[in-house]
């Protein structure tokens, strides 16, 4: 089977609409090609990774400037994941004016390209929100899970240019998840336990990732369980901000692009549960946790909420937790500009920099050039506790959010 | 007199189109761009691969498959910027890191290929999807 293109996507690859364009399509098709595709799908929402300059180097921006300079435009509602800092405050976050030099051309040349800078790992919660079975292209692993599980649109896990390419393009390949008999679960995981807090979630994604580790790969997880709320009437602990970080999780740990949740997730209905069985016990969730914390708490010197970015909602939180208190360890606090925003607006960002904790906007602890700057991070989330230990060699302790911010304030 | 021996010619797959004719370099093993090579140099830099040590830049690069980090591609790109990249990619089946990398840097790349019986070649043409020895002149290039 070969890939058919449309008369509009043929005059893409001819060059007709620039070689940007051009470049955009000819990757589309190699993807297409390699994963036999019949054809290429309209997308409607496009969500691009690599875009920290410590993780794209000279290269990935030399190739970005040439597709700016190549006439490439945004032909869809495109986003764009953290970058390597904060763009407006980055000094207060000890970036050195080398990098910052580097990432505000990164940035550029998406802006020059009609990309939205708005630089977060959760465009769901700023504007880029798709709806129920839409097809998009989106990088960011948890992003992608979240869209593909909780909305239930349908996207693969782009790599940076294949993201841009379907945003120069408004197009991508029809394989993969976006056709639904590769959307189909495979096992049933039964969580036993009831989850709580959002940490219950976070070590979830992990628990899960060690049940699955010895699986065939590409297996679609259908959980049941784990959801009644603590009391007849109390709300599900399925919150957004659980369920954020549960994404994260389990696409960092068990590299899930999607997975059904009985009862909770969109999808979930329209399929019964597979007879092969996992279970993950109450054991297995404390063992998860145990695991992603190797620090003690007299070693943290490095404090990080907001991995996946924080919602108006956390914000909240570490404000009234914060109010009239003092931190006296190194505190990032990360979310997207348009809930800072917001935060500002509260009062709430008044509140939390008067503690002394910071806000890192536009960018998070995952890829902000730290490496070497601090020894031991605490955080709420299992995704930054791994890349804190394989990316930057940083020790860990995992805790919930009101932990966390109760441990910053205790001295070193 | 005989007639020149026709030159040996296969067809592959086009993930990046292109031309290129240069001297070949087999590996029965995966490479991984980034990490695995280094993009100043071309030189295979991966411990323990059965190319350790031997640069690629300028070869027409054979082997099965890609593996490792998505920023491979970028290696690609960077070694094209450095003068250094392979003049082509052969390979069994590609993935999506050496295609992406090759479409962005422009370097020719073919698979669905026999590369053990390319591999015994020391220098090929590449032309499109078409793969072929030097020892005679194709008719297709002649004049």
């Amino acid at each position: 089977m070969t890939l058919q293109l449309t008369p509009y996507e043929q005059s893409l690859l001819a060059g007709d609409q620039g070689r940007a364009a051009q470049k955009a399509l000819q990757i589309l098709v190699a993807l297409g090609t390699i994963y036999n595709a019949e054809r290429l799908l309209p997308v409607a929402s496009v969500q691009i990774a690599g875009v920290s300059y410590d993780n794209l180097g000279e290269a990935g921006l030399q190739w970005l400037s040439e597709m700016a300079d190549g006439g490439g435009q945004a032909q869809t509602l495109a986003t764009l994941n953290p970058a390597g800092m904060d763009i407006q405050n980055w000094p207060a976050l000890g970036i050195s004016p080398a990098f910052a030099a580097n990432q505000q051309r990164v940035i550029d040349a998406f802006t020059r390209m009609g990309v939205v800078a708005a630089c977060t790992c959760t465009p769901y919660l700023i504007g880029n929100l798709p709806r129920y079975g839409e097809h998009i292209a989106w990088a960011e692993s948890s992003a992608v899970c979240y869209a593909n599980s909780v909305i239930g649109a349908r996207t693969n896990r782009e790599g940076g240019p294949s993201a841009l390419a379907a945003a120069l393009t408004a197009r991508t390949p029809a394989y993969g998840l976006h056709l639904e008999p590769n959307r189909r679960p495979s096992v049933t995981i039964v969580i036993e336990p009831s989850l709580g807090s959002a940490l219950d979630f976070t070590a979830l994604g992990k628990a899960i990732g060690q049940k699955l580790e010895s699986a065939a790969p590409g297996l679609i997880p259908y959980l049941r369980g784990g959801l009644d709320p603590a009391e007849a009437g109390a709300a599900s602990p399925a919150s957004l901000e659980a369920l954020k970080s549960f994404c994260a999780s389990v696409a960092t740990y068990a590299g899930l692009p999607l997975f059904h949740w009985e009862g909770l997730t969109p999808e979930a209905a329209l399929y019964a549960p597979p007879a092969d069985v996992l279970r993950v016990t109450a054991d297995d969730l404390r063992l998860a946790r145990a695991a992603l914390s190797d620090a003690r708490p007299d070693e943290i010197d490095f404090v990080s909420l907001g991995c996946p970015h924080l919602s108006i909602q956390e914000i909240a939180r570490a404000a009234q937790l914060l109010r009239g208190k003092r931190v006296r360890k190194e505190f990032w606090l990360t979310t997207a500009r348009p809930t800072k925003h917001i935060a500002d607006q509260m009062g709430y960002t008044a509140i939390i920099e008067a503690s002394g904790a910071k806000f890192a906007v536009d960018t998070c602890c995952v890829v902000a050039p730290i490496q070497g700057r601090f020894a031991a991070l605490a955080t709420d989330s299992a995704k930054a506790c791994y890349y804190a230990s394989s990316k930057n060699k940083f020790k860990t302790l995992l805790l919930t959010f009101d932990e966390v911010i109760q441990l910053a304030q205790e001295t070193p | 007199m005989n007639p020149p021996a026709p030159s040996l010619e296969w067809h592959g797959r086009v993930i990046a189109p292109g031309c290129a004719e240069a001297e070949t370099l087999f590996t029965t093993q995966r490479i991984s761009f980034f990490g695995g090579v280094d993009p100043e140099t071309g030189v295979i830099v991966e411990r323990g691969h059965e190319l350790y040590g031997q640069s690629l830049a300028g070869k027409i690069l054979i082997f099965p498959t890609g593996k490792g980090s998505t920023v491979g591609s970028y290696t690609l790109y960077r070694l094209k910027y450095s003068g250094k990249a392979p003049a082509a990619i052969l390979n069994l089946e590609c993935e999506p890191i050496t295609a992406v990398g090759c479409i962005i840097a422009a370097i020719p790349c073919l698979d669905h290929l026999p590369i053990a019986d390319l591999a015994s070649h020391p220098r090929l043409r590449v032309d499109g999807a078409r793969v072929e020895t030097q020892y005679f002149a194709s008719p297709h290039h002649i004049g």
